[in-house]
């Protein structure tokens, strides 16, 4: 037994609302510098839906993850190393921009410029790529709410493993809402295709990062991950990918997604798991087998055994605690709620999600019967295979039981806090209809309905007991790296050159470029691009608001009329 | 033999081969960020589908035909028995294939690089340098190719060209062979002399990491935290407990 930690995320569907806080706030810690304009860290899809970039899942298609070769053995999806060294010219399968979408802003200096006319200046859209004009055709969220539906939907991927009749029900009866990011791979075939092994997994917590300084930009790793979340930063040839923002972590605050999430639905955890059992559970030949071939390789983080080993294995004692207070490992292996993303790519994903029973109890209402009766909802469950069928190709390769079973225990665990709240007794039989104890529902519920921040995020932090210079406890100078001061630009090559600068600071100095540069849509550098969404509403950019007319003096005459010459509404119209 | 020649054949060479190693040895050391592709396969890739394998095969037998015409002696094919018609009709063919392959594809890339407007406005001013030498380079090389297969050329390159160029390899530099070459080699050898003294500062650094080792490492890679957490160095004082001393 080798033990290894892991963190790991897990998402409750019934609980997202698809208001997208989580994207547009990642958005701004992270990709919000040119180069990346296309990129979301974490995004929020629409299901059924095509997803981001458009129809990922496909995998006959895009060829991302592994798969069990002939001879029984675990073989990256796009082939042998040497057939992918012969392919690096040209990599056969990669998404283009516009799978994902091309990138733009709006011309809003047109707003401020325009000479008096009939018609109100309209801000025309303007390619972030080429500076031209274009037309906005796509975009990381354009089947929002089903928008398009149903033409856009048909290409859903995982609606096509469906059968056709249940297709059309589904869409005129339900959707919801998948969040996404880096699934922080226990087998993350990013990292196998990387020709210069520049994405690696850290021993301590298991995140997987690209190292900027290793990557050399052949791009091999977009194909390998078959969630699409390498991000090829097509300003400086690098790929960059979600960091399950490790330097917050590392403090112990959970990442900014789930920091910001409105629906608190996310949890953050670790588990510990035995890194020795890795390559046969993923190797399981059955795809519907690895839901139980994932949870085979969690170790029980109470058990003696598995806590001599770890310390054995160097993991500190409070990273045990951690462990055995996680709540991740509750969701995943003791109310067995949360099921993992797609398993069937063989990557074994740490990000999983408790799939949404609200479909189900409000169809039930909507045709009159008390949504929340035990026997209505199980009924229901069966009975409408719709989503069930759905929900199956995205967490279980399929297979329908499975699911069933868990939104069996979301609906009893509603009928059962229902007669405790409602000061009715308790009905056991709820709770053993399936296969738990009244003790295990309460406890469920609790952590599902009423656990605040510290058991939602049980972080433990990264040993460097190092006081100040931790990057959220600023106390330290934000100059005070490598290469700094004199960062922010590019090094003695232009643009891309020279160390990479960090991107707090990057950010800094983007934004401060932006509020003073003089054109908005199209300026010569591309790091002072003014992008309404970037404005974080402090200080006026320039020109976003008109600068007072010289010819104003002559309307109020040198002394002043009307409003006075002090007044901070004449001399400064800005907010 | 005059003082250009001595300027040309032995300065020069020295001052380029000196610019491209210690240049790449700085670059790494200061710019491992920059040292990148620069794939701009996100914007396009129907026209980099044909380009690019077309170029980077045919150079890198370009590049395998230079080793073996410059490096190998007259004398040891000789010895060997390989007759002097013989080399030739093998290098010809062989060079103009793969030459003709390369410029197709160099011609593709560069068709690419001006039309498709995203790769266009990601091309930098070092690129297009990089891309005018380059083209020189394979363009003069090539006509001394094609010169040699149609019987043009004058004097055998290996009897000059080669011994040169071997000739600066053990420091006894023999410039006066260089003066009696052709004019289509002697602009070659300049143009490929200027294209080694840019070379450590375009996107041309890709080829020195050529992922040879990926066919031998472990799938995935597993690297201990930095010691220092965060982007900054750890303040004096404040080092991790057994981290003081690695
Ligand atoms: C030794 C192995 C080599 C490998 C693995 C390699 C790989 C690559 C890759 C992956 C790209 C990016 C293509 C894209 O997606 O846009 C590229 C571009 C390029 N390579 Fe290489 N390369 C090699 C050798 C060479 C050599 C020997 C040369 C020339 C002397 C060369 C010249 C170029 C040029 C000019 C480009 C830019 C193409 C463009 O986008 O216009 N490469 N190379
Ligand atoms: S989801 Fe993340 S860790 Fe997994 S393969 Fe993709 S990029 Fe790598
Ligand atoms: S912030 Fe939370 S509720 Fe809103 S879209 Fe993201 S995951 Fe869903």
């Amino acid at each position: 037994m080798r033990v290894m930690a892991q963190m790991g995320m897990v998402m409750n569907l019934d609980k997202c609302i698809g208001c997208h806080t989580c994207s547009v706030t990642c958005k701004q810690a992270w990709t919000n510098r040119s180069g990346v304009e296309y990129v979301w860290f974490n995004n929020v899809e629409t299901r059924p839906g095509q997803g981001y970039p458009r129809t990922y899942e496909d995998q006959e298609k895009w060829r991302g993850g592994w798969q069990v070769g002939r001879n029984g053995r675990l073989q990256l999806r796009t082939g042998s190393r040497l057939k992918r060294l012969l392919q690096i010219f040209s990599s056969p399968v990669q998404p283009s921009i516009n799978d994902y979408y091309e990138p733009w802003t709006y011309d809003y200096e047109t707003l401020t410029n325009a000479p008096v006319q009939e018609h109100t200046p309209v801000a025309r859209p303007r390619s972030l790529l080429t500076n031209k004009p274009m037309n906005i055709e796509w975009s990381a969220n354009w089947d929002d709410n089903l928008g398009g539906a149903p033409e856009l939907t048909q290409d859903d991927p995982v609606l096509k493993k469906i059968s056709a009749e249940i297709k059309d029900k589904f869409e005129q009866t339900y959707m919801f809402y998948l969040p996404r990011i880096c699934e922080h791979c226990i087998n993350p075939s990013c990292a196998a295709s990387c020709p210069s092994g520049a994405i690696y997994k850290r021993e301590e917590d298991g995140i997987v990062l690209v190292d900027q300084d290793r990557c050399r930009g052949w791009r091999q790793c977009v194909t390998g991950c078959p969630y699409k979340k390498i991000y090829f930063n097509h300003r400086t040839g690098k790929a960059e990918k979600c960091t399950f923002c490790f330097p917050r972590v590392e403090v112990g605050i959970p990442t900014v997604c789930s920091e910001t999430c409105v629906g608190r639905l996310r949890y953050i955890g670790i588990v510990l798991y035995d890194a020795d059992k890795v390559l046969e559970a993923a190797s399981t030949p059955d795809d519907r087998d690895l839901y139980a071939a994932q949870r085979s390789i969690l170790l029980d983080p109470h058990d003696p055994e598995v806590i001599r080993a770890a310390e054995q294995a160097g993991i500190s004692r409070d990273w045990i605690e951690s462990a055995q207070r996680s709540p991740i490992y509750a969701l995943i292996n003791r109310f067995e709620v949360a099921l993992p993303l797609h398993p069937e790519y063989r990557t074994m994903p740490m990000v999983w999600y408790i799939p949404p029973l609200s479909p189900v109890v409000d169809a039930l209402t909507d045709t009159g019967h008390d949504g929340e009766d035990v026997g209505n909802i199980f009924g229901a469950i069966e009975s409408l295979r719709i989503p069930v069928e759905y929900l199956a190709e995205l967490f279980t390769a399929g297979d329908t039981n499975l699911v069933t079973g868990v939104l069996k225990k979301l609906g009893a665990m509603r009928s059962y806090m229902r007669d405790l709240n409602l000061g009715r007794p308790a009905d056991e039989s709820i709770a053993t209809a399936i296969g738990m104890t009244g003790r295990d529902i309460e406890d469920m519920h609790r952590l599902l309905g009423v656990a605040k921040y510290d058991e939602r995020y049980v972080i433990p932090l990264a040993h460097a007991e190092q006081g100040p210079g931790q990057e959220e406890f600023d106390s330290g100078c934000s100059l005070d790296y490598d290469e700094g001061p004199g960062m922010g630009g590019w090094g003695p090559f232009g643009e891309t050159s020279g160390g990479s600068t960090p991107i707090a600071v990057e950010n800094f100095h983007m934004l401060a470029a932006r509020q003073t540069a003089d054109t908005m849509a199209a300026p010569g550098s591309k790091d002072q691009r003014v992008n309404l969404l970037n404005w974080d509403g402090k200080g006026a950019p320039e020109g976003l608001f008109p600068s007072r007319p010289e010819d104003s003096e002559a309307l109020h005459g040198p002394d002043g009329g009307g409003v006075g010459d002090d007044s901070p509404a004449v001399r400064d119209p800005r907010p | 033999m005059n003082a250009l020649d001595i300027l040309l054949w032995v300065v020069v060479p020295y001052v380029s081969l000196a610019i491209f190693v210690v240049g790449h040895y700085w670059r790494y050391k200061y710019d491992k960020f920059g040292w990148t592709t620069r794939s701009s396969q996100l914007y396009e890739s129907r026209l980099l589908r044909w380009g690019s394998p077309l170029f980077h095969f045919g150079i890198l037998f370009v590049l395998l035909g230079h080793v073996a015409g410059l490096g190998i002696p007259k004398s040891w094919t000789n010895a060997v028995g390989l007759s002097e018609e013989g080399y030739h009709a093998m290098a010809v063919v062989t060079g103009a294939i793969a030459g003709f392959c390369t410029l197709v594809g160099l011609a593709i890339l560069i068709y690419r690089r001006r039309t498709v407007g995203p790769v266009f406005s990601a091309t930098t001013r070092n690129d297009k340098f990089m891309y005018v030498v380059l083209t020189a380079t394979i363009l003069f090389g090539l006509s001394n190719t094609v010169l040699g297969a149609l019987g043009q050329e004058g004097v055998d390159y290996r009897d000059t060209v080669s011994p040169w160029f071997r000739s600066i390899f053990y420091l006894q530099p023999r410039p006066e062979l260089m003066a009696e070459a052709g004019v289509g080699f002697r602009l070659h050898a300049l143009s490929a002399l200027l294209l080694f003294a840019i070379w450590p500062f375009t996107r041309l650094v890709h080829v020195f990491s050529a992922p040879l080792g990926y066919l031998t490492r472990p799938y995935i890679v597993y690297r201990s935290r930095d010691a220092q957490l965060g982007t900054r160095p750890v303040p004096r004082g404040w080092e991790r407990v057994g981290g003081g001393r690695r």
